[in-house]
């Protein structure tokens, strides 16, 4: 079947699509669009949570024959949603966004890693959003696995609760396993991604 | 007290930003939190096909028949393959002992074996093809445990045994035994005014990395194979797939993929050969990426152990004498039950002196799934039950707990039971007292205006207490754990380090075989190059086998020995580089000739601080390049008799405090705050440092509250292989995790570090159970603690 | 396999009766992972998600119209007061991502006996609306699950609404799992308190076959707290009272052992919960709540 809808602000058509096949599925092999990842498929570790007309869910159980007219935003396109989110106040709708959906980094690119030091906590990267950024400040990343979907859950939660509780923080992220950090380093990430939020307002 | 020693001072490379101990941000940060990091499962390639895996429907059987015609029909099927496609005379491959068959041949041995694989243009395709392959078995009796695996008429596992361990196994389904004697624990016995004897047992954990299984294999045009994948060693990874495809290593060219974790799980291969094979055969790409329920079957598990503990003690408080027997299930293949046996038994008697002591520890082959690499493993199990046996023999002394421990805890200087001196630092008793020293969670912190907050109670948002029933408990462990390759393995790597001139930049570029997996070892050889070499830009190259060997990531052996590699190798590039900048500048200023030189800021300064050049300068026009093994100090294989030997190189200690509540009438735990304090010696990065413990210290907690394999023991057959029931902790089962950092250098090691990712693996385990017999009262002799353990209620 | 995608209701149950071995399709929380992990290879999916009256819910006088698809979030969101034991209970449904995506029609469909809502909804007592191109029908929940993930659907019906009644009084729902978050139930219980009928209703998961009530517990404690005069002092109740109920609730249990937990674990916490869920409600009742209302 074919399935027709918007990622990160861009339309996108997926053919020849398996109806037992998931957004996952799709966004993975079909769209170029690894980011989101696959680690359980049975929604049981978050690490392909996407934004589904700005709701987050786990896109390993959505059918894509359900995605059909929606708007899903993933972690390629998290940094154009909070930087539009910046400038037109709250927008939550996943409308927003715009040049993302980009077939991702090849091989060659994604493996030539550029290490540069840093004089402190604030690396470079003003093209990331503020919980990306905390994310790579704070220690959060690790193997990485969990991250993306981490990232989509804790910036959603901050767009509606700016000051998270440290129970407020670890309700919002239960469902998010993650097996390297000991999820301190991120309880830190997302903290200090909210005392950044508050500071520039 | 046992310190002794003092930090490394490192002076050299201070002028230049990012070098060894400063919290520099990772390399491949940016790449991760955007979704462009290339993970193996990640990997497309136009025109691939998806590889399918038919595994084994039961633990042990004959194979009678295999019919794959049907499969094979199916339109979009490429190739469906078994035993009988294998090209060449090997068919086996292993990490010491190569007993695993590439697809099963005659016979199954544990439930999940490949029996079959499949290449199709979609997986859905290749899951119905590989659904449509007909398998007969007829099935045999399992072997489950050591009764089983040691009974006379038990059947063999593996039949005509040719391996180097078979000649001083009592019976062939053992796959290694290792005693250690030292002294005579039976005469010492008897100066004991207090005996604690204890028995118990450690369930089968899972790695459980996020990241499943999964890589592309590319046939390339000269017959060979380009193969993209996650591994923890590719150069082992490479010695056991080129042969059974054929191949010379160099037509096998391996490129290390993103890994989402590894904690020892990718220490076997899994899905490497299949994907080769199926390329080969097809002459197309082949992708392969098991779901999370094949994972579970794709791995090799943490040994589960039942350990058989004595030990004595003066009525001061002294230890007499330690016997231990220590029964390691390994499963049906041998993976690395021999060195799992080798850390077992000699550190089975823990961070502590005892002077007599009877050891021993084996290894099964059964029919469960086999078992071999987990962070700390052997030691892990071991701390587990020596640290409950400290506890027990501590309450009959009538002494505190902490300070029974420290009464006996070893130092540097102490032998091992092996008769190997411990001869850099052992602050086992000062971990012990920092850890007691942090300040205790407030009580009853789940108290609110509003209510009770049920988030930070037992049970969490299943709203199962407002506070009834729930008690406090405080425990408190130590462990020790080898770092490195021990029994004399020869553990190197190799590092190969390039400095040149980019843009007007001097820049230097990385390039090991190292796998990245997590722990950040990327960043620390950026620091590494920064410090040794002066310069801000350095690229780490990809990991692949175009360079020398690097070991495995495991063991807490990369910053070690691939980080020593990186510096012995940059100071070889660094001699160079002085030398072209004494020939091309030396007659300008006579300090070329007479001072000690230095690479700081870009710049080449003499250790005085004068500026002699520019690095820019120096290398215009010029390149140096190195490629250099490096080794630590060579270890030697115990005794099998007797198990003497200077089998380590070196140790990583950590102690523990758990801080639990449990809702005692329901069963149900909440680990409130788990402090660690560990030695690493130097901190090459502080963030990673601590990231690493409060990692391994969750691992801990999660094999002591929730997380085992069930495997049923009457068919052998794995029941819970999902998350949906094999649990690993969420952020609302984890506590904070205050770290207290000790730095004494290991003057063998370099900059004095010491490998730290396992240890506090080890102590975080029994910790949270001392806590929890603490609240309860219970004696808890086995891991995980389920509810029913507390609850009176039975085993499930 | 073929993907159903019915514009509005009257289009989805004319292709379930076209095709009555149609899944359906809404959250996906279920469904899917029977489908990723190639347990099930159904026929046709049937996507309910373009039917959006399915996600709306209207408060009445008496009950809560609640559509089959509203999901768990939105319950705990704004259901607060009118179902506080179906709020506390999807607030235990697995994880946030899920909670966004799934609703009651789903846990009703599978009819598993470890589905989390089934408690709240026996303890409150609801009718389960369902439709047919033949007709309309309400089905009361204690006729509602028949067997081991089966439930009283024909194979052309569908579940459009839950009526439950609105909270006359107390609730409670509390959940055993081994993991604080993200956990399936190894045993559940729900109770609430009907001080207009001056009766207690319960609900158990995942300790028998199907989803029950405490029926004996039921009667006792309903006779007890009369004979007492308990609704009228508003006394605390006795603990021998308290003992006799949870008793009771573990006896209506017929558990099974599974890598779960026991099946004398599960007695022994459906007891346990039981007493807890009762004193809550009760100290509610009696206007002290404060101490003792779980909050997150």
């Amino acid at each position: 079947m074919r399935v027709n809808f918007t990622v990160n602000g861009r339309q996108q058509e997926a053919d020849d699509v398996w109806e037992g096949e998931s957004l996952l599925y799709v966004l993975r092999e079909r769209m170029g669009l690894p980011g989101s990842k696959n680690a359980c498929e049975q929604g049981e570790c978050g690490s392909c949570t996407v934004r589904l007309d700005g709701v987050p869910v786990c896109s390993c159980l959505v059918a894509a024959g359900q995605v059909e007219g929606r708007d899903v935003v993933t972690v390629e396109g998290l940094a154009d949603f909070a930087r539009q989110r910046a400038q037109h106040g709250g927008c939550a709708s996943g409308a927003c966004g715009d040049d993302a959906g980009k077939a991702g980094t090849s091989l060659q690119d994604a493996q030539q890693w550029q290490s540069k030091p840093s004089d402190s906590q604030t690396g470079e990267g003003d093209e990331l959003s503020p919980i990306q950024q905390a994310f790579i400040d704070a220690g959060a990343v690790q193997c990485g696995f969990c991250t993306p979907g981490l990232l989509v859950a804790a910036d959603e939660m901050l767009e509606h609760n700016p000051s998270p509780t440290d129970a407020d923080i670890r309700e919002a992220l239960s469902g998010n396993l993650c097996r390297c950090t000991g999820y301190e380093k991120i309880m830190d990430a997302v903290r200090l991604a909210a005392a950044r939020q508050s500071e520039a307002v | 007290m046992g310190t002794t020693g003092t930090p490394t001072n490192i002076t050299q490379g201070s002028k230049t930003k990012g070098g060894i101990g400063e919290s520099t941000l990772r390399p491949d940060g940016t790449l991760k939190v955007t979704g462009e990091f290339a993970y193996s499962s990640d990997m497309w390639h136009e025109d691939m096909l998806w590889g399918q895996i038919l595994r084994s429907t039961v633990a042990h059987a004959e194979i009678v028949s295999i019919d794959t015609s049907e499969a094979l029909a199916q339109s979009g099927v490429y190739a469906v393959l078994t035993y009988d496609d294998l090209p060449t005379a090997v068919k086996n491959y292993g990490l010491e002992i190569q007993d695993t068959p590439v697809l099963a041949h005659g016979k199954v041995r544990h439930h999940g074996e490949p029996v079959a694989i499949v290449a199709a243009d979609h997986p859905e395709t290749a899951r119905r093809a590989a659904a449509k392959i007909k398998v007969e078995y007829r099935e045999l009796p399992v072997i489950t445990d050591e009764a089983s695996a040691t009974a006379p008429d038990a059947i063999l596992i593996h039949e005509n045994r040719d391996d180097h361990h078979i000649g001083h196994v009592p019976h062939p389904n053992i796959v290694h035994r290792q005693p250690i004697i030292r002294g005579n624990a039976d005469e010492a016995a008897e100066r004991a005014d207090f005996v604690v004897k204890g028995e118990y047992t450690f369930g089968m954990q899972d790695q459980a990395f996020l990241g499943p299984e999964s890589g592309l294999a590319v046939p390339s045009e000269d017959g060979g194979v380009e193969l993209y994948v996650a591994t923890q060693w590719l150069h082992s990874d490479l010695k056991q797939i080129a042969p059974v495809l054929g191949l010379p290593e160099d037509k096998v060219r391996m490129t290390l993929s993103g890994v989402g974790g590894a904690f020892g799980g990718r220490e076997d291969l899994s899905m490497q050969i299949h994907a080769c094979l199926l390329a080969l055969r097809t002459g197309k790409p082949v992708k392969i990426v098991y779901n999370r329920f094949e994972s579970f079957f794709g791995h090799v598990h943490r040994h589960p152990a039942k350990l058989y503990y004595e030990h004595g003690a003066t009525k001061d408080g002294k230890l007499t004498h330690m016997k231990c027997k220590i029964v390691l299930d390994g499963g049906a293949y041998a993976s690395a039950s021999p060195a799992v046996v080798g850390n077992a038994s000699s550190l089975a008697v823990g961070p502590y002196v005892v002077e007599d002591v009877d050891i021993e520890a084996i290894a099964l082959y059964s029919n469960n799934p086999p078992c071999g690499a987990m962070r700390g493993f052997g030691a892990v199990q071991a701390c587990f039950a020596y640290e409950a046996q400290m506890d027990k023999l501590a309450d009959k002394v009538g002494m505190d707990r902490v300070a029974f421990r420290q009464l006996n805890a070893m130092e540097q200087g102490t032998l091992l039971p092996t008769g190997q001196p411990v001869d850099s630092p052992a602050p086992v008793a000062e971990l012990l007292r920092r850890v007691k020293a942090m300040p205790m969670p407030p009580e009853r912190q789940w108290e609110s205006s509003e209510g009770s907050d049920v988030r930070q109670l037992p049970g969490g948002l299943s709203n199962t207490t407002h506070g009834e029933g729930v008690v406090r408990g405080v425990g408190y462990a130590v462990g020790i754990k080898n770092v490195g390759f021990s029994e004399g393995f020869d553990d190197y790597s190799t590092a190969r380090v390039r400095m040149e001139v980019i843009g007007g930049e001097p820049v230097a570029t990385v390039h090991t075989a190292m796998a990245e997996v997590g722990q950040g070892g990327v960043t620390v050889h950026a620091q590494i190059a920064r410090t040794e070499l002066g310069v801000a830009q350095v690229t780490i190259h990809p990991a692949d086998t175009q360079v020398g060997s690097a070991g495995s990531t495991s063991a807490s052996r990369q910053t070690y020995v691939t980080g020593g590699a990186v510096k012995n190798s940059c100071e070889a590039v660094r001699e160079q580089v002085l030398e072209i900048g004494r020939r091309k500048f030396g007659t300008y200023h006579p300090a070329w000739a007479t001072a000690e030189l230095l690479l700081e800021g870009g710049k080449v300064v003499t250790d005085g601080g004068e500026v002699l050049a520019d690095l820019a300068d120096v290398l215009e026009g010029e390149a140096v390049d190195v490629e250099l093994e490096w080794r630590h100090r060579p270890t030697v294989a115990f005794d099998l008799v007797t198990g003497q030997g200077n089998g380590h190189v070196q140790y990583s200690f950590a102690a523990h405090r758990a801080v639990v509540e449990v809702d005692t009438e329901l069963g149900l735990v909440k680990v409130i705050e788990l402090a660690c304090a560990q030695d690493v010696g130097k901190a090459l990065n502080p963030l990673s440092v601590i990231g690493q413990i409060q990692g391994g210290t969750t691992q801990g907690l999660g094999v002591a509250v929730m997380e085992e394999i069930i495997v049923d023991p009457k068919t052998a057959k794995v029941r819970n292989p999902s998350f949906t029931d094999y649990l690993i902790p969420t952020i609302l089962d984890t506590p904070t995790i205050p770290v207290d950092v000790l730095e004494l250098a290991d003057d063998h090691a370099p900059y004095g570090l010491r490998g730290i990712g396992e240890a506090p693996t080890l102590s975080s385990t029994p910790a949270v159970l001392a806590a929890i017999r603490n609240a309860t009262g219970l004696e808890l002799n086995r891991t995980p603690v389920r509810p029913e353990h507390l609850t009176g209620t039975g085993p499930a | 396999m073929d993907f159903l995608r019915p514009a509005s209701w009257e289009e989805a149950l004319a292709a379930k009766a076209e095709h009555p071995t149609a899944v359906p399709l809404a959250g996906g929380t279920d469904v899917m992972v029977e489908i990723n992990f190639d347990h099930r290879r159904p026929e046709y999916l049937l996507d309910l998600n373009r039917i959006g009256e399915l996600g709306e819910w209207e408060v009445g006088q008496d009950t809560v119209r609640l559509g089959a698809s509203v999901p768990y979030t939105k319950i705990m969101q704004n259901l607060r007061a009118e179902l506080p034991g179906l709020a506390l209970a999807s607030h235990t449904v697995a994880s946030p991502q899920i909670r966004n995506r799934g609703g009651v029609g789903g846990n009703l469909g599978t009819a598993s006996p470890a589905g989390d809502a089934h408690p709240a909804l026996l303890a409150a007592d609801c009718e389960v609306e369902v439709e047919s191109v033949r007709g309309s029908r309400r089905i009361p929940i204690d006729a509602f699950y028949t067997g081991v993930k089966r439930n009283a659907l024909a194979p052309d019906e569908l579940i459009r609404a839950v009526h439950i009644k609105k909270a006359d009084g107390p609730q409670q729902y509390s959940k055993v799992g081994t993991r604080n978050a993200m956990v399936i139930a190894v045993c559940a219980f729900g109770l609430a308190l009907h001080p207009e009928t001056r009766t207690v209703r319960t609900g158990i998961g995942s300790a028998a076959p199907t989803p029950v009530r405490a029926k004996a517990a039921e009667e006792f404690l309903n006779a007890a707290l009369e004979e007492g005069g308990f609704w009228d002092n508003g006394k605390i109740i006795t603990p021998s009272v308290a003992k006799q109920f949870a008793d009771l609730c573990s006896a209506a249990c017929n558990p099974i052992d599974d890598v779960r937990g026991t099946a004398s674990y599960r007695r022994h916490a459906v007891g346990i919960m039981a007493r807890r869920t009762l004193t809550w409600t009760w100290e509610s009742y009696r206007g002290t709540a404060a101490s003792t209302e779980g909050v997150a």
